[in-house]
């Protein structure tokens, strides 16, 4: 297992990594108060089908989308609000394909965490655990022919993920390939009800990686600055040409699979040891202990990502709704091969 | 000089990988072997780091084939055989045959599924999977049954912008010659009429197209006239050549060597009776496959599908009717 080596060393790593703590905070508070008016549009009846919210894992997320560059490739896990903000996706993105308009990315045809843009890669992902980590090897694999160098593809999936069939033929076959992905595991404890103990019978899913040959390295997922310093050297190593890089980590969800579920099933003994701690709260605690942040910095902040997320909802409401009559109603792209027997 | 469907198959593939930069193959035992029917002989030489051997994981190969259709390219992915895509099927119905209804990208991977039963091949070794992926939008299904075929449509499988499932007949790799490969062809998406006819039509596809024309080959004699339509494609589904056919002849035979529950059989007879029930001059019939696995033992196996005796005698009854 790898140690963690980023710890800010000279003036310049340590300003950096600074910046790189505020920015993650910042896009942790707007993921956490996006998921926030997501569940008060929820439970308002205002969208279509379930929600589900990162709560918990956003310190994780952020570090995973700050750590990747524009450029690279990011398959993220339902949880992945911060992460995907933090990739570049637009609030409004979020929003509309929360709420169902035809002018967001998925123009209706999916909705909620369902969504991407293929082409900036920014992978939509499909609802089986673990079918995109293959995907994101398939763009790396292209890239490599291509003779494109430099990037990097990170897929994010969660406890449960690591039992399914997928997870394992594609960490192999990133393995075999050596391509330059970044996996990331957030255990959070449960796969929607059920426990890690009946999902793995391993020490650790970091063990894993001895199996498939790919290097590991766990951390704390309510650690902000130990996320940024795993994650990103994770990400550096991929780039760096050392394979795939297998990161593994412990939290807990502090919600419900989706706003549906009242999650009565999470240990309450894990709910209040160190695991079961706000990430976001830990990251606003080091910012104002480190002094790089006081109240009403923090206030203020808060204030203008309330604002950019009201704005946001405001637009995507007055959008217009898919038309059903205006559907073309053809699932390939090959026109003239389409039956057209809608 | 003759060549055989399985040469076909190989050559339109070295034609793909010259002529488009964008192509790839990938699959078990592609590369230096050749593949397991040699489809893939001496590319992986011919064409370096572009013929690549994949693990026996045919989940990843597509989800990998689908990464890279992202990126631009075309890949090419070889099934060793048509069973061994179900561990991928997820990956071909939910992950590439929806991304461009989802997200108005396109999805240009073509999945060779060498399909149909071999006599002695078994219940793993012998499915035919057109009808299962033709069930889902999103997907292009091809069922070439002669050596022209096999070469120009897979050539423009890899050339369309969405998933194709090329069926490719292990019946017909070694048994179909042609002349030579054919320099036009019908676009995907037509059927083609195989021998023309008065008395009644029989549509069928990939290798059942063989067995339909010997059947009305043995009918000619005892004075009907056959006409037996392939259909090529059977997503999409040429209902008009179908249709102007049985309108010609008023009787309908389809012939499939997959199951018999649903399906390309049931869908034509579905179409014609309720688009076209006024042309019919009789019930319109149907033969497959029995509902059972497919048999290991050459007799078993024989009178599990249909083949050229049992389609005559279906002909027989329908032309008495």
């Amino acid at each position: 297992m790898l140690e963690t080596v980023l710890e800010p060393g000279t003036a310049d790593s340590a300003a950096s990594f600074h910046e790189r703590q505020l920015a993650a905070y910042r896009f942790m508070l707007l993921a956490r108060l996006l998921d926030d008016k997501l569940a008060a549009l929820y439970r308002g009846g205002k969208i279509h089908g379930g929600v589900f919210l990162g709560r918990g894992q956003e310190a994780l997320s952020a570090a995973l989308g700050l750590s990747l560059k524009k450029g690279d490739v990011f398959a993220p896990l339902i949880r992945d609000a911060a992460g995907r903000l933090a990739f570049g996706e637009p609030v409004l993105d979020s929003v509309r394909t929360h709420l169902g308009s035809a002018l967001g990315p998925m123009r209706g045809r999916d909705g909620n965490v369902h969504r991407g843009r293929p082409k900036e890669g920014y992978l939509p992902m499909i609802s089986h655990l673990g079918a995109m980590i293959s995907v994101v090897n398939g763009v790396l694999f292209a890239r490599r022919l291509k003779g494109v160098t430099g990037t990097v593809g990170a897929a994010s999936v969660g406890d449960g993920a690591t039992s399914t069939g997928s997870f394992h033929e594609a960490i192999n076959q990133a393995a075999i390939e050596k391509l330059p992905l970044v996996l990331v595991v957030a255990n959070n404890h449960y796969a929607y009800s059920t426990p890690n103990e009946r999902q793995f019978a391993c020490r650790d899913l970091a063990d894993k990686a001895i199996g498939y040959g790919v290097e590991v390295q766990t951390v704390d997922g309510t650690d902000l600055s130990a996320c940024l310093n795993v994650v990103g050297s994770a990400v550096g190593l991929a780039r760096a040409g050392r394979g795939p890089q297998l990161v593994v980590a412990t939290l807990l969800r502090l919600c419900g699979h989706g706003e549906h579920d009242d999650a009565g099933y999470i240990d309450p003994k894990l709910k209040s040891s160190l695991v079961g701690r706000d990430c976001l709260k830990v990251a606003e605690e080091q910012l104002l202990r480190q002094g790089r942040a006081d109240a009403a910095q923090l206030a203020a902040w808060r204030h203008e990502v309330v604002h950019e997320i009201e704005e946001a909802v405001a637009r995507a409401q007055r959008e217009p709704a898919p038309d059903p009559f205006a559907e073309e109603w053809r699932a390939i792209s090959s026109k003239q091969l389409s039956e057209g027997h809608g | 000089m003759s060549i055989t469907y399985l040469e076909a198959i190989r050559e339109a593939q070295a034609h793909a990988l010259r002529d488009d930069p964008r192509v790839f193959i990938y699959g078990q035992d592609v590369g230096a072997f050749g593949g397991a029917f040699k489809a893939t002989k001496n590319l992986a030489k011919e064409f370096p780091g572009r013929v690549l051997d994949s693990p026996i994981s045919e989940d990843a190969m597509v989800g990998l084939a689908v990464g890279a259709a992202i990126e631009g390219l075309r890949p090419i992915i070889e099934m060793q055989f048509a069973d061994f895509s179900t561990p991928g099927f997820n990956q071909i119905v939910n992950q590439a045959a929806t991304l461009f209804w989802r997200t108005n990208v396109p999805c240009p991977i073509t999945v060779r599924l060498p399909i149909g039963g071999t006599p002695g091949s078994g219940p793993f070794h012998s499915q035919c999977m057109e009808s299962v992926y033709a069930h889902y939008p999103g997907l292009i299904i091809l069922t070439p049954a002669t050596v022209e075929d096999a070469y120009s449509m897979l050539l423009e499988a890899v050339a369309i912008d969405d998933p194709v499932i090329f069926c490719e007949h292990k019946f017909l790799y070694y048994h179909l010659k042609a002349e030579k490969l054919p320099s036009e062809a019908l676009p995907v998406g037509k059927a083609r009429i195989a021998r023309e006819g008065r008395d009644m039509t029989i549509v069928a596809y990939s290798a059942m197209v063989q067995d339909a024309l010997a059947a009305a080959a043995e009918l000619s004699p005892e004075g009907w006239e056959v006409e037996v339509v392939d259909l090529r494609s059977v997503k999409p589904l040429d209902t008009d050549t179908v249709m102007a056919s049985v309108a010609r002849t008023g009787r309908l035979l389809c012939v499939g060597e997959a199951w018999p529950w649903g399906g390309v059989t049931a869908e034509v007879i579905a179409r014609v009776t309720s688009e076209g029930y006024g042309l019919l001059d009789a019930p319109p019939q149907r033969l497959n496959a029995r509902d059972t696995p497919v048999p290991y033992h050459p007799n078993l196996w024989t009178a599990h599908r249909p083949t050229t005796r049992s389609i005559a005698a279906a002909a027989r009854n329908l032309l008495r009717l």
